[in-house]
């Protein structure tokens, strides 16, 4: 029998050299060498400093709410209505704009909306303990189904001056850094920090690996995954924030889609879908290469049907190849 | 396409391969000298915007010296579709001709690919103003309009009910056509074929097709239906022929000849009407080729459109390319061979 728990927890991370080369974050930055190596062999357009700098605005609004998703998956919970949350928070900064409502104001109600989506969500799963994936795919529906009713066939296209200044302009000017994305490094410096440096990060790995084991020692469990979830629904109100400002334009199908990338970037980035284990780094990696290459790739007019299927086979290469790996290191030890 | 992208997929294992010369290859030269043009449609796999492309490569043999790049994102939402202007903006391609998924939220795009020197048009569904030169429609939208509410009074010798199945709510073009068609729809002689709904098949052919066996359940005294979409108007004829409504429901709008042949020939689709997608391919090409080349394409002034001859621009910077062109019995199968 090599039956062996799931998860080791150490004290600390493993220090000597072939555990720092066979960890994901690794292989992960070979990778985007690679996809960075690639790209400037297949077009002279990439390493542009402000063709970069644009290239993080199709990324960055999905990035911040990926931080969040890392938590919420490392618990063993999932959130699948953030996108949803994102067109209502977009809606209720429209209606607010409409109102006659002043940039504080629009750039507060964008979060407060998805807090309160995101503390319903976890009210359903904590308090009614329904399962996080069967609740968010309710409410993924009732979101942007909310946002579908009052909208209509109507899109919400005025906005004032000062919001979108700061969608479409740069928040430092050299290096050219848009706004989305100096708060996106902003906030991965953040939870890097307490996931990794703080009691508090080392009671979500707890929880992921054994909750029941979590609630005995003492750790709140509920609580924080509550928490977990209005962390979530506020990043992806703030997402809304930068999008809205963004794009100047506010419909129903708006972010249409965008939990699956989400999903995407924080499963690539070594976050286990069982819970448990996973750090910020390798998100941040993993957004890193997925917005890249997309970008790369549409640099050289690769249709974005062939470059979803190319990230999807990436995704499913670099999630089978470590496992496949390491069955065939047992299987020779044996 | 499929050319393009085995060319790509060429370039992306020449690419794996060259990983170790990189750096050496750091300094790649700028492209060819010849201009390129990028056409951005809404969404690929759809005949008709493939059609355009045609008219759009057909321009560009025609003059010389110009390389089509055609391309979409693979959903039709406006964040998506920004994101690909956005790489067409860093390869510094010439000019972009667009049909906007969300006429507001390009505008900013569409003023950045102009601030850095790119000649930006729309054609099919327009960008707002401010974020284009020009933008050129297939027909104008009184016309479209009014011409699909007549087909519909022929065909029913105005009288009965009537619905419109439309593509996405969030579309420029279905709208601005609805509302021509509801103007039109105020004229006295259609007051025994009154408008019942007003449904949306999103342009998915599984979704329309639900939305005309709705309609044909929710008005059991329906006799017409006006589609102004392309995949709306073969999904609704199929629900026609599938559902035995043949005789008592008749289809009408914008369709394509070789998809809508044979429900013209089954008798669910009397007439309906498209301008020729190759020919809007070709004229949009025309004026950029002619914009890049120096014409002037500000309000009031003409721009010429090859073998489509030439057009004016009015004050909101929009031009017509001409009348829509009617099938039916007489001349689908004619005009089925070409698209």
């Amino acid at each position: 029998m090599n039956k062996v728990p799931r998860q080791d927890v150490a004290d600390a991370a493993p220090r000597s050299l072939s555990d720092r080369l066979l960890r994901w974050e690794s292989i992960l930055v070979v990778m985007l060498v690679a996809v960075i190596v690639g790209n400037t062999a297949i077009s002279p357009y990439f390493l542009d400093i402000y063709n970069l700098s644009d290239a993080t605005y199709n990324f960055s609004e999905k990035a911040i709410v990926a931080l969040a998703m890392a938590l919420l998956i490392l618990v063993r919970d999932i959130d699948l209505s953030v996108a949803a949350i994102i067109a209502l928070a977009s809606l209720a900064i429209g209606l607010a704009a409409q109102a006659g409502a002043g940039l504080p104001v629009l750039l507060l109600i964008g979060p407060l909306v998805g807090a309160a989506c995101g503390a319903f969500n976890g009210f359903l799963v904590t308090r009614i303990a329904l399962p996080a994936i069967v609740v968010t795919i309710g409410t993924m529906s009732l979101y942007r189904g909310l946002a579908q009713v009052v909208l209509g066939d109507k899109a919400i296209t005025q906005y004032p001056k000062d919001l979108a200044a700061i969608g479409q302009s740069y928040l430092i000017k050299w290096p050219p850094l848009p706004y989305s994305f100096v708060i996106f490094l902003g906030l991965a410096a953040i939870f890097a920090v307490v996931l990794h440096k703080t009691a508090f990060g080392r009671k979500l790995y707890a929880i992921g690996n054994n909750p029941v084991a979590a609630r005995f020692s003492g750790i709140p469990v509920e609580r924080i995954r509550f928490m977990l979830f209005v962390l979530t629904g506020t990043l992806a109100g703030l997402a809304a924030v930068l999008l809205t400002a963004r794009i100047g334009s506010t419909r129903p199908n708006i972010a249409l889609g965008w939990e699956l990338e989400i999903i995407t970037a924080v499963i690539l980035g070594g976050v286990s879908i069982a819970g448990g284990s996973g750090t910020i780094p390798g998100v941040v990696l993993a957004v890193f290469i997925l917005g890249l290459a997309t970008f790369g790739l549409s640099l050289v007019n690769v249709p974005g049907i062939v470059i979803s299927v190319l990230l999807g086979l990436l995704l499913i290469f670099s999630i089978a190849m470590p496992i496949v790996v390491r069955r065939l290191m047992k299987s020779r030890a044996t | 396409m499929t050319k393009t992208t085995r060319r790509q997929t060429l370039q992306l294992f020449t690419a794996g391969a060259f990983l170790g010369l990189a750096p050496g290859m750091l300094s790649t030269p700028a492209r060819a000298e010849g201009k390129r043009i990028a056409m951005v449609v809404k969404n690929l796999g759809n005949s008709y915007f493939d059609a355009c492309a045609k008219g759009a490569t057909e321009a560009a043999t025609e003059v010389g010296g110009f390389e089509i790049i055609y391309t979409a994102s693979t959903k039709a939402t406006a964040e998506e579709q920004i994101a690909v202007i956005d790489a067409l903006i860093a390869q510094k391609v010439d000019g972009i001709i667009v049909s906007a998924n969300d006429a507001d939220a390009l505008v900013p795009v569409g003023k950045k690919a102009m601030e850095r020197g790119i000649k930006v048009i729309s054609f099919d569904s327009a960008i707002g103003q401010e974020g284009r030169i020009m933008h050129l429609n297939a027909s104008s939208t009184p016309l479209i309009g009014a011409k699909q509410v007549q087909m519909i009074a022929k065909t029913l010798g105005g009288k009965g009910e009537v619905a419109i199945l439309s593509a996405a709510s969030t579309m420029t073009n279905q709208n601005s056509w609805i509302e021509a068609m509801k103007e039109e729809w105020k004229k006295p002689e259609y007051k025994d074929m009154p408008l019942v709904a007003t449904v949306y098949g999103d342009d998915q052919d599984d979704k329309s097709y639900r939305e005309m066996q709705g309609l044909a359940k929710a008005y059991p005294n329906l006799k017409g239906v006006i589609s102004p979409t392309t995949i709306g108007i073969r999904s609704g004829a199929k629900a026609i022929i599938d559902g035995g409504l043949v005789g008592k429901v008749f289809i009408t709008g914008l369709g394509l000849p070789s998809e809508m042949k044979d429900a013209v020939l089954k008798g669910a689709c009397d007439s309906f009407a498209i301008w020729n997608p190759v020919d809007y391919g070709y004229s949009s090409t025309q004026i950029m080729i002619n914009i890049l080349n120096g014409a002037e394409a500000g309000a009031g002034s003409v721009v010429k459109m090859g073998r489509m001859g030439e057009t004016k621009i009015g004050d909101d910077g929009q031009a017509a390319m001409g009348d829509p062109f009617t099938f039916d019995k007489s001349n689908v199968e004619e005009f089925a061979k070409i698209f």
